[in-house]
């Protein structure tokens, strides 16, 4: 399936399924099925150059949970990619969330990739892309996150 | 009239708001060319309050804690006329629904919405809906604060939440400001109690899994009190547990409330609790500043004295029996001396409960802007509500509603009918809910045999989801299909006050759609001939038991 980032250039690491990787947990790629405890990352992020979030049907958000954990919680850096059913009307909410790189069939991905974070000059809410939410622009200039 | 004691939009809302009509603008010209699936364009359009309904799509306008301007409802008549029949149907969930909107039309009804800072934003799909309050907010005489400030900073962070706007199920916030709870709130995914602790603060009592449809239950409290500032922090950790642990396997286990009831309270709670520690000193903890600033919207209007007893009003009081009644049932206590809050009363006799025709919305735009500080609101009972009339200007608004024919002294009685709209209009719906209404308000049509009864809510749904909230009704009335027979099944005992929410308990076999005004009346009868004084119609039932009623009802059909 053709693969997506904002840089060009996603990850050449193979991902290797939780459960196989966490007998080898060095290995840099992890394949994370939703219902997988991201939490047992913790003490790994800063060795994990891709982890893989799967999206086995679009109206299944599971993976945006996880994905704002790793990012804000766990403070992993790494490439972050969203895999199985990956959507362009969902790339709004997927950047807002944390990831940088997709996987998906659908015909004017990129376009919608190039456009993606032009679609919504305000947002209402502090997560990990780390834009400023309304309610701190509107304190005035300290606005910070 | 200015909108000045209200939230206003500012120019982030504004522009989020216009952004968001222009990706929706995108996604239909998308689906006209072919380029999205139903099944893509689906989640898409129903996030943007576009449904496919029986005969047409059906646009859902979110009416954020239930609070028009007359500007904004005169927008609203302008659009029923321009993109659909000239007329709209107040829902129980303070939302407007069109019935008639043609697909191409859809994304320029958004925009003329807009103009008037409104939206159809997230009234459906699988995310956090239109958040409802207690609508006597801000005027009630009973009320500890006024929730629309907590409801309006709910609105705006749920509003495009990136992490749960694919939620297992929809997902329902109501909040009240007062004891007496106007918002139904322990039979929501999550209720909101403000109340006042010993110590003197204002927080919110938590309560979470509460819900109707086909598993109707009560939500359990998880929090006794939340400190204000501490709500976001509180609603997304909870929202996260649900988001991670909510069933997805079916459709009719995803909501919270199985979630809450699979893993038990204790254990919902430890987990809300752990993630509500890990976010409570980020981000989401609400500056002083920012909930000040929201609130100063709210302010009360600024209602000039008027005298407490108007000598026009004790007079019709006296002589004109229609206007009495109407005082009685459509009028309640304003925290102000010489103020009163009217409902006007969307269910005529007969009539289709909560239906308003483009020139009714006018109507009751002027009346609001001659009389009551240019604001209306939208019950959950599926009425409208003039929340500052001065006592004096009673007779006047009384006559002007008569006028509209939205002044049926019924409110609260047995004629004010909640029904959803059923069969007629609703691709859900197992049978007709608003006929069966329109036959039971008109059999008990005569307003004076309606304030004998009493206090009487009768609900009806035309399908297991609930929306016209049988099971809370004091007589709940639910449509189900038969073999292709649309019959209908009685419960007794439902309740929505604080401290008395119950979920009723079904009376016997369903009947057929032309024996319920019987049974109604079955019921009726059973209960003024056992009722002791002052007793209301659940309370005897509470008393008696279900045993009398069935008796009855079952010997008549």
């Amino acid at each position: 399936m053709p693969l997506f980032s904002e840089s060009g250039a996603p990850s050449a690491f193979t991902t290797i399924p939780f459960a196989d990787w966490q007998s080898r947990t060095d290995w840099p790629a992890v394949s994370l099925a939703n219902t997988d405890p991201v939490e047992d990352l913790a003490s790994h992020v800063g060795r994990l150059r891709l982890i893989e979030l799967h999206f086995p049907k679009f109206s299944d958000g599971r993976a945006y949970s996880q994905a704002r954990l790793l990012r804000g919680r766990l403070g992993y850096r790494g490439e972050l990619r969203a895999t199985g059913n990956v959507l362009r009307d969902q790339l709004p909410f997927l950047l807002r969330c944390g990831f940088d790189s997709f996987e998906s069939d659908q015909p004017g991905f990129d376009e919608a990739l190039a456009s993606a974070r032009s679609l919504f000059s305000v947002v209402y809410q502090a997560t990990e892309d780390g834009r400023v939410p309304a309610s701190r622009l509107r304190l005035g200039a300290d606005a910070t996150v | 009239m200015p909108d000045t004691h209200f939230y206003r939009y500012d120019d982030y809302d504004r522009t989020l708001v216009r952004e968001r009509i222009a990706q929706f603008r995108d996604q239909v010209r998308r689906r006209l060319a072919g380029e999205l699936t139903e099944e893509q364009f689906k989640p898409l359009r129903l996030t943007n309050g576009l449904y496919l309904q029986l005969h047409a799509y059906m646009l859902r306008i979110a009416i954020p804690y239930g609070t028009l301007s007359s500007r904004q409802l005169r927008k609203l008549a302008d659009i029923a006329r321009r993109y659909d029949r000239g007329y709209g149907h107040f829902t129980t969930r303070q939302n407007l629904q069109l019935n008639w909107i043609r697909l191409e039309d859809a994304p320029d009804a958004l925009a003329a919405l807009a103009e008037v800072d409104m939206h159809a934003m997230q009234t459906s799909g699988n995310c956090i809906r239109n958040v409802t309050a207690d609508h006597f907010a801000g005027a009630a005489a009973d009320e500890i604060e006024d929730p629309r400030i907590w409801c309006e900073i709910v609105r705006q962070w749920s509003t495009l939440h990136p992490e749960f706007s694919f939620l297992p199920r929809k997902f329902k916030i109501a909040i009240t400001g007062s004891p007496n709870d106007r918002a139904a709130v322990r039979v929501h995914d999550i209720g909101l109690r403000l109340w006042r602790n010993p110590e003197g603060r204002v927080g919110f009592e938590v309560i979470v899994g509460g819900g109707l449809g086909r598993t109707p239950m009560i939500g359990k409290t998880l929090r006794e009190f939340l400190p204000r500032e501490e709500l976001l922090a509180y609603l997304e950790a909870t929202l996260r547990v649900y988001n991670r642990y909510g069933r997805r396997d079916n459709l009719y286990k995803a909501r919270i409330k199985i979630l809450v009831h699979e893993i038990g309270a204790e254990k919902m709670r430890a987990e809300v609790e752990a993630e509500y520690a890990a976010v409570r000193d980020g981000a989401l903890r609400l500056p002083a500043a920012t909930i000040e600033a929201i609130a100063a919207q709210f302010a009360p209007p600024a209602l000039p004295h008027r005298p407490a007893i108007a000598a026009e009003v004790e007079r019709l009081r006296l002589e004109d029996r229609a206007f009495a009644l109407w005082l009685r049932s459509n009028t309640a206590p304003h925290r102000l001396a010489g103020y009163r809050i009217v409902t006007a009363s969307l269910k005529p006799a007969g009539a289709p409960p909560g239906d308003a025709s483009a020139a009714q919305m006018d109507g009751v735009a002027d009346i609001a802007d001659a009389f009551s500080q240019g604001e209306v609101r939208v019950s959950h009972e599926q009425n409208l509500v003039f929340p500052h009339v001065a006592v004096d200007d009673l007779p006047e608004v009384h006559r002007a509603l008569g006028r509209l024919g939205f002044a049926e002294a019924n409110v609260g009685k047995i004629g004010d009918i909640i029904a959803c709209p059923g069969l007629d209009y609703c691709a859900l719906a197992n049978a007709r809910s608003i006929p069966v209404a329109q036959r039971i308000s008109g059999h008990f049509a005569e307003l004076a045999r309606q304030h004998d009864i009493g206090d009487l809510k009768i609900k009806i749904s035309g399908c297991i989801n609930a929306c016209g909230h049988h099971h809370v009704g004091h007589i709940g009335i639910l449509g189900v299909d038969k073999n292709g027979v649309e019959l209908y099944q009685i419960s007794l005992g439902g309740d929505v006050d604080f401290g008395r929410t119950a979920i009723g308990t079904i009376l016997g076999p369903a009947i057929e759609a032309d024996r319920v005004v019987g049974a109604v009346d079955s019921l009726v009868a059973t209960y003024l001939e056992r009722r002791t004084d002052g007793e209301r119609f659940v309370d005897t039932y509470r008393r008696v038991g279900a045993q009398p009623f069935k008796e009855r009802v079952y010997a008549a059909v």
